[in-house]
């Protein structure tokens, strides 16, 4: 039974890496062809740093994932911390407010941020991709900041507030510190989704401002090179690297 | 195309409520000597409104006008009627789109819906048979790895979801790997892309860890002692399981099934890549009305109809769920 369990498991996870592996394993063939090995080569990564498309895609996405992950988690930090310390009908309304965008389908925000963008006369470009993905990562970073602010114990805000703090240094000093957990955690998973976002952007973007994603999506019909593959191979292993340091740091503070 | 009168005072409105906000915001400093805590949420606020509620305002105002912009119901009469406005021109031109044998209703629209909704179901189905087993193991207090295989789940989601997709394609392709293989073996070739079966293993593939992640949560935070409880009565390990640790994963299975579903009946890149224009999902068809046909306003009452679909089936699911608990995404 329990060799069973094991075997069930290790065949879903096979189903989840097969396509990874083999994205890996064109990104070291020496031809073009899909399918056929044609010998060892690393000439794929190595013409990778040379084109600049690929290169401006990679620039495009990570500068974009990064400020709109930063941007997102100071609004919806803020936003949690607001809407906590509201009375029970506002709060009700902000928390739908927050979930409108959250049963939205991805194509239904990415088209009416383009009519939005149309209508008001804003050329699409980087800024207005910018601006989407904030749109889409900050109820995200409100609904995982928002528990950790219910966790709270309310009455130390209050004593630091008797004990002649400020507002604002009990702010840093006592909520802060508490909700840090939910913040990291929002603001990671404001990463992720703005690092993979595909539907989003192509509808919020120009054709000359493109991330990895649109790229990829205008490449799709003519084949994709395998120097793609190989990019997203070295991020692949950056990401896991990145993971294994956390982990490594996490296991020894405690 | 854009023929939306951008009325002048509009501007000044969005102008004035600004004006008001920022006064408001130093009177606020002024008076209180410091910041109400609850002002901190007025900036998302106004950033919602602006790119959520005034957005949605706008697909619901193109799906409700025509060319013009004035009041019709047309573009959904076009979305039942797909041939609408080829009859209304044959009509306009003196012919009987009758007599011609063109009088059908152009079903092509409804037919999308419909074929999308069944591919979300099967996805989502199936998608639950496969994932909850895995969910209960992981979630098993014998099985000392359950937290390590979360992380397994997670980490093929860092690689690009649309280069996950086209690796499939280099599998399933006439030429591809498992073609490949079928060969050497001594079997002949098979079809295996560009049909709603390619589709449907693309789906599964992408969302089948937004089904496990609720599952397991739930049934990792379940109290073991209820099951214990339920073993000491007598009830034997398959009873226990159904009325006992089933009905109480019910949230994560309603999440789960929240989280398949939505974005499994609206996808538009797995339908175009593996099923190569075969398999028109609906989420194509939208883009493709806007973009293609650059016709903005059935576009948006196909947009509009795909969300109060969505709208009704959560509702439905609330229904299993009423305490909402099913939220635990993160």
């Amino acid at each position: 039974m329990k060799l069973l369990k094991r075997a069930y498991l290790s065949i879903i996870l096979l189903f989840l890496y097969v396509p990874i592996a083999v994205l890996i394993f064109q990104s070291f063939n020496a031809g073009v062809s899909r399918a056929k090995w044609e010998g060892f080569s690393l000439r794929w990564y190595a013409q990778l740093f040379q084109s600049p498309n690929i290169m401006q895609a990679l620039y495009v996405t990570v500068s974009i994932a990064l400020l709109a992950s930063m941007i997102s988690t100071v609004l919806g930090t803020m936003a949690a911390i607001g809407i906590h310390a509201m009375r029970k009908r506002p709060q009700s309304m902000m928390m739908t407010l927050t979930n409108i965008p959250m049963t939205m389908p991805d194509i239904v925000t990415g088209i009416s941020l383009m009519l939005l963008f149309i209508f008001s006369k804003v050329e699409r470009g980087y800024v207005t991709m910018l601006l989407a993905h904030v749109t889409f990562n900050t109820p995200y970073v409100v609904l995982s900041v928002m528990p950790k602010l219910k966790e709270m114990n309310t009455f130390s805000y209050e004593a630091a507030l008797d004990l002649g703090a400020t507002p604002g240094y009990a702010l840093r000093k006592v909520i802060l510190p508490a909700i840090r957990p939910g913040v990291i955690t929002g603001a990671i998973l404001a990463f992720t989704l703005s690092l993979d976002d595909f539907t989003i952007s192509y509808f919020t973007t120009s054709p000359l401002v493109q991330n990895l994603s649109t790229l990829i999506y205008s490449e799709a019909r003519k084949g994709i090179k395998p120097t793609m593959n190989a990019l997203s191979a070295l991020m692949f292993v950056a990401l896991l690297i990145l993971l294994l340091v956390v982990n490594r740091r996490t296991a020894e503070t405690k | 195309m854009n023929n939306l009168h951008v009325p002048e005072w509009s501007f000044w409105v969005m102008g004035l409520a600004l004006a008001a906000f920022v006064g408001m915001f130093i009177q606020m400093v002024r008076r209180n000597k410091g910041i109400r805590r609850s002002f901190y949420a007025w900036p998302y606020t106004l950033w919602m409104i602006i790119s959520t509620v005034v957005p949605l305002i706008l697909i619901a105002y193109y799906a409700l006008t025509d060319k013009s912009g004035s009041f019709t119901l047309e573009n959904f009469a076009n979305f039942w009627d797909s041939n609408r406005n080829m009859k209304t021109e044959l009509l306009a031109q003196g012919f009987n789109p009758e007599e011609l044998g063109l009088g059908a209703r152009g079903t092509v629209n409804v037919d999308t819906l419909a074929y999308s909704m069944w591919m979300a179901f099967l996805c989502t189905g199936i998608s639950l048979l496969l994932g909850y087993p895995a969910a209960l193991i992981m979630a098993d207090r014998e099985f000392r790895l359950g937290s390590t295989i979360v992380v397994l789940f997670i980490i093929p989601m860092w690689m690009n979801f649309l280069l996950r997709t086209i690796a499939w394609m280099s599998l399933l392709e006439d030429n591809g790997l498992i073609n490949t293989l079928l060969e050497s073996l001594g079997f002949g070739k098979a079809r295996l892309m560009y049909n709603s079966q390619a589709v449907l293993l693309g789906m599964v593939y992408n969302y089948l860890p937004f089904m496990v992640f609720p599952i397991y949560n739930s049934l990792s935070r379940q109290d073991a002692r209820l099951s214990e409880a339920a073993m000491d009565l007598g009830a034997n390990k398959w009873k226990t399981f159904w009325r006992v640790v089933f009905p109480i994963s019910m949230p994560g299975i309603v999440s789960g099934i929240t989280m398949v579903f939505m974005p499994s009946v609206t996808t538009f890149f797995i339908p175009r890549v593996l099923g190569g224009g075969n398999t028109e999902m609906f989420g194509d068809l939208i883009e493709r009305t806007f973009l293609t046909a650059d016709d903005w306003n059935v576009g948006s009452a196909l947009s509009l109809v795909m969300m109060v679909l969505i709208l009704l089936s959560l509702g439905l699911l609330r229904k299993v769920d009423p305490e909402g608990e099913g939220g635990s995404l993160i």
